[in-house]
């Protein structure tokens, strides 16, 4: 059919109605139906979503993945390198449960008896590989050895997949208690912030007037204080353990959240809805849990996915510089920490807990990002 | 103007003085005694020392004592390093602090600034892609990971640097590096976003209208615009710096103040705590007064002293 010369009784006018003429046909979104969208449509934010779960599922089931408990001592094991079956036949990836480090000395000789010496004198399972012949007399011969030490302790049907610490103990259950640990410690962390924050911003800018007056004094001369002082006196005063260093966290980290609250509450309590509110005589706390705190709730989101990382980050620096966990306790700081001891010889101790730190850190950074996007009304375009 | 620099100047003077009496009634709940070995001392030695030390007076002596002299710049006598002047210990101390710190920052914010720009004018190009993920892993790294990583690299396995101690300018090299990465990535990030607002605004189109070459509407008429609000980033850096050093000294053996600090807990050497605690709140809060003041004189839109937004 010729597209331009239709046939005029295939027309049919259109009435037009009142109630129609103004309809949106398009399905109406709510704000928190829009944020999805933008969240999900997120590449990036939804890979670290994933990256999190994964994470967060493996250190719940991670330690019960082997028999070995995160303290179960045994010094005949120490420091065995990390041994995976499946990864074992595979020399460069570092699972195939050896050691090795280059030595130097005068000759070859001097060299080869260094590294024996090194490695518990165990010379039947100990490769020698010349790098450098040296020269007569003068020396500078460098030799790489390799130390089969699962072979050397007949402990070739045993796996620690990550390897073991200096007391025996397995890597792969301690990375991922400590994760566990740090995870725990950085969430409730950050919830306490929320509600303190959101509790002592909202009444702040809800009441105003004097009150509000008073609490702001108060902050101003907190938020004076660097978080980082207050903290390590924290830490200091309170016995080690997972609650003084939340209470450490949280004792100066509500202040940004209760900032960010009591501005958001102070430009919305102006606002019509809240007057409607309020004339039809709706009770106080109703009006902030009911209609003030769901306009809010996109930032509050916001700041607690930023608080989390910089809680995991201040958790593991207080371990690391030994405020945190009392031993045996395991969190990614304390795992770092002594994993710094032994850099020169077994760097695996300090490979995996940093990379999983970083990933953690860089995964809640890319949601919060996300999230942001999908949250600020000024993103959307 | 004023009476702004009058009335904050108060409030520094209280946050301080809060901080101060915080501290010291902190000090003395702290387990633990300050005297070494308390079982090789007989009980008359114990009481000599801590008569001595002015530990036997009652609380509320011993606090306005030490208000006292803190009002006069004395900081207490160190319980532990053989009894040198707090003043002194930190007078020793602070160099190798000072130079990583001003080193990091001043390298971190150029390089960073440098980095933000290329991303801005390369706006979604695969430049931006790149400095975005650096900027990403700079700020979700913790520096201590980071540090450790360049030690193993550069010291341990190339050799190229000295592993840790603290002589010359190559001594300080790695944790210059280790130190500079957060405010790298907050600098690049920040310069990002706002040159490419700036970037897009109308007098940049006016610029481009009259034909001025794009070196010089970037540089002179973008950056210098986009520069102005990375004032207020500088106080989080200075933080950061803070707790950098903290660590950062820890590991490359720097005897610089973080390290000092991070003895002093460990011995219980309360004089040398609390006087590297008001020290690190001190300068602290300076910093944020100084940013404040800047901020309002480089920016005239800005007045501090007028009304309050927040």
């Amino acid at each position: 059919m010729d597209k331009n010369n239709l046939p005029q009784e295939l027309f049919e006018p259109l009435e037009v109605e009142e109630n129609t003429s103004e309809k949106i046909s398009a399905p109406s979104r709510t704000f928190g139906q829009d944020a999805r969208r933008t969240l999900f449509k997120n590449k990036t934010a939804m890979a670290s979503l994933f990256v999190l779960i994964f994470i967060i599922l493996l250190s719940l089931i991670g330690p019960k993945m082997n028999e070995y408990g995160y303290d179960d001592q045994d010094l005949s094991r120490a420091k065995m390198p990390p041994h995976v079956k499946a990864l074992e036949g595979i020399s460069w990836l570092g699972f195939d449960g050896t050691l090795s480090e280059k030595f130097e000395g005068k000759s070859v000789e001097d060299a080869t008896r260094k590294a024996v010496m090194r490695f518990d004198n165990q010379e039947d399972f100990i490769d020698i590989q010349v790098l450098n012949e040296g020269v007569e007399g003068v020396g500078q011969a460098k030799v790489k050895a390799t130390y089969r030490v699962y072979e050397a302790k007949d402990m070739q049907d045993t796996y620690f997949w990550l390897g073991t610490d200096n007391l025996g103990r397995d890597q792969w259950t301690r990375l991922w208690e400590g994760t566990q640990i740090s995870l725990l410690i950085a969430v409730v962390a950050a919830l306490i912030d929320l509600v303190i924050g959101v509790a002592y911003g909202g009444i702040s800018a809800y009441y105003g007037g004097r009150l509000d007056n008073v609490m702001q004094r108060i902050i101003e001369i907190l938020v004076g204080i660097p978080n980082l002082v207050i903290i390590l006196l924290m830490v200091v005063i309170l016995k080690p353990g997972i609650l003084s260093i939340i209470i450490a966290l949280t004792i100066t980290g509500w202040i940004g959240m209760a900032r960010l609250v009591r501005g958001e509450v102070l430009k919305l309590k102006g606002q019509e809805f809240v007057l409607a509110a309020r004339t039809l005589g709706t009770a106080n706390w109703k009006i902030i849990l009911r209609h003030l705190m769901p306009n809010i709730s996109g930032i509050i989101i916001i700041n607690t996915m930023f608080t989390i990382p910089s809680a995991i980050f201040f958790e593991a620096f207080l371990s690391f510089i030994g405020l945190g966990l009392a031993p045996p306790a395991a969190s990614l700081g304390t795992l770092i920490n002594s994993g710094f001891d032994a850099l020169r010889s077994y760097p695996y101790l300090l490979l995996y807990p940093a990379i999983i730190i970083s990933v953690i850190m860089i995964a809640f950074n890319l949601l919060a990002d996300g999230l942001r996007d999908a949250f600020d009304p000024k993103m959307h375009k | 103007m004023v009476r702004y620099i009058l009335k904050r100047m108060m409030y520094m003077a209280l946050t301080l003085f809060l901080i101060a009496s915080v501290t010291f009634f902190l000090m003395k709940m702290l387990p633990g005694s300050p005297l070494k070995d308390t079982d090789d001392l007989t009980k008359a030695q114990e009481e000599m020392l801590l008569e001595r030390y002015g530990l036997n007076d009652p609380i509320s002596v011993q606090y306005a004592k030490y208000i006292g002299a803190l009002v006069q710049g004395d900081l207490g006598t160190s319980f532990h390093f053989s009894n040198t002047p707090v003043t002194k210990i930190i007078k020793d101390r602070i160099g190798p602090s000072m130079q990583l710190g001003a080193q990091a920052l001043v390298l971190g914010t150029i390089l960073g600034i440098g980095l933000g720009l290329i991303a801005a004018v390369f706006h979604n190009g695969v430049w931006d892609y790149t400095s975005t993920t650096l900027a990403v892993l700079g700020i979700s790294i913790p520096s201590f990971v980071f540090a450790g990583l360049l030690q193993w690299i550069f010291a341990v396995n190339l050799g190229w640097f000295p592993v840790a101690l603290w002589g010359g300018f190559e001594y300080s090299i790695l944790p210059t590096i280790a130190l500079m990465i957060f405010p790298l990535a907050t600098a690049a990030r920040f310069t990002r976003t706002e040159m490419i607002e700036v970037l897009g605004s109308d007098f940049i189109l006016t610029a481009r209208a009259k034909g001025i070459s794009e070196y010089a509407i970037v540089l002179k008429h973008g950056l210098r615009n986009a520069l102005i609000p990375l004032i207020t980033v500088i106080g989080p850096m200075a933080a950061s710096l803070m707790t950098g050093t903290l660590v950062i000294e820890q590991i490359f053996a720097i005897p610089g103040l973080g390290e000092q600090f991070v003895m002093s807990v460990m011995v219980n050497d309360y004089p040398t705590i609390m006087g590297t605690t008001l020290l690190l709140a001190f300068l602290f809060i300076v910093i944020i007064l100084v940013i404040d003041l800047l901020y309002g004189l480089i920016d005239p839109r800005i007045r501090v002293d007028g009304g309050k937004s927040s």
